[in-house]
């Protein structure tokens, strides 16, 4: 399957996502839950194995994230991105607390920029899905030295000096890395402006 | 607010990963709460977060797995609502969140040296960070230091110069090992500061912080 071919399937899935979502935040639809379950939480497992987790945590965090989708899609703002964005999210939050609980981690607050969620606008949310799908681009096209410390961050869960330890680097050059992904990024999203 | 001085890409980066330091991350946190480009920043994070995880290999998940969450839907109890914030505190909402019921008039300041004074701050174990208050009397400098590994501040009230800049509530300095600095609180009033660092231990001995790195200290 070619790049392209492979961004418009998860343009869909991403449409498909919403649609399931809002059946599940509307109408409590079990069906459309259990489609959720099979697109995502294969994905969820995967990082938490990746993260370090034991088959058995990853299963029971897939468990705590997939009952959260379930309880919170009322919550899903689709003027923050996509349905895997907000998945992303939820899943690490319960990774970190997991860590906090076990006295490994110690507090974070990444809810608390959350804004109020107010009725978006549908400009908004045509706009973000143009950006959801420049996003997706991006990763495609972003070279492997700067991908790779995004990966080894938001996928397996390393901090910057872990990652510098890892691919044999200076802190600082990975951090210059991460610096010219996000420049990338900016550029990328400039046609949206 | 008028904000002029911002998080580095990097820092909001692993703070949208969930990998930033605990005291970093409140800190962080605290400004993004009132600052609309790097929200903005963190939620393009997220998304780079969102991207990566849709395009991951999937991991198969287990029949009993699977069972078991479609049987807890029924237990589940729902969240129709975001909860309110509710906080009227004169701290920044994540940084009310560790001093439940805390005014800054409460604060027990130490002094430090003549002219400034600090409060520590608690944070669960497990943080390699330090999170605590400063506060530099009008007019007065806080001696000159550099740092050893990154370091967060947010002004809460006043203002300081340094090399850098005017740094007002809401300003960001997000300093990394390279960066040496002597603020100056303006002199109409004390300047006020949520500071978090993940320094490790600095040695005098030129010899050991030569070694340091790879002592893992």
């Amino acid at each position: 399957m070619s790049k392209s071919d492979d961004r418009a399937l998860r343009r869909q899935d991403d449409q498909e996502a919403q649609r399931l979502l809002s059946g599940v935040a509307r109408n409590l639809d079990r069906t459309a839950f259990a489609e959720l379950f099979d697109a995502f939480a294969p994905k969820v497992k995967s990082v938490m194995m990746r993260k370090g987790a034991t088959h058995e945590l990853a299963e029971d965090l897939v468990q705590e994230t997939m009952i959260a989708v379930w309880t919170k899609a009322g919550l899903y703002d689709p003027t923050r991105g996509a349905v895997s964005t907000w998945i992303f999210t939820i899943a690490r939050n319960l990774w970190i607390d997991r860590h906090r609980r076990d006295g490994v981690m110690p507090l974070t607050v990444l809810d608390d920029y959350d804004p109020p969620s107010g009725e978006a606008g549908s400009d908004e949310v045509v706009w973000r899905k143009q950006e959801a799908q420049l996003i997706a681009q991006y990763l495609d096209e972003i070279p492997p030295e700067q991908k790779e410390p995004l990966i080894l961050s938001f996928v397996e869960g390393m901090a910057q000096g872990e990652i510098a330890r890892r691919l044999n680097l200076p802190l600082g050059t990975v951090k210059s890395r991460v610096r010219l992904a996000y420049g990338r990024l900016r550029k990328k999203l400039e046609v949206l402006q | 607010m008028n904000i002029h001085h911002h998080l580095d890409a990097a820092t909001l980066s692993a703070f949208a990963a969930g990998t930033l330091d605990g005291a970093l991350s409140v800190v962080a946190a605290s400004h993004i709460s009132s600052c609309s480009a790097c929200r903005a920043a963190a939620l393009k994070a997220e998304q780079v977060g969102g991207g990566l995880l849709a395009s991951l290999e999937a991991a198969a998940v287990s029949e009993d797995c699977r069972a078991q969450t479609l049987e807890r839907l029924d237990r589940a109890t729902l969240h129709r609502f975001p909860a309110k914030a509710s906080s009227k505190s004169e701290f920044p909402a994540p940084l009310a969140r560790l001093l439940p019921g805390m005014r800054l008039a409460d604060l027990k300041w130490k002094t430090k040296a003549p002219g400034w004074a600090m409060v520590d701050l608690p944070l669960p174990a497990g943080s390699r960070g330090k999170l605590f208050l400063v506060r530099v009397g009008a007019g007065k400098s806080m001696p000159l230091h550099g740092h050893g590994g990154s370091e967060i501040t947010l002004i809460l009230s006043g203002a300081y110069n340094d090399r850098l800049g005017r740094f007002a509530p809401g300003d960001v300095a997000d300093l990394d090992e390279a960066v040496e600095h002597e603020p100056v609180a303006e002199a109409d009033q004390p300047c006020i500061c949520l500071v978090a660092t993940e320094a490790p231990t600095r040695f005098k001995s030129r010899m050991v912080r030569l070694v340091q790195p790879f002592i893992g200290v």
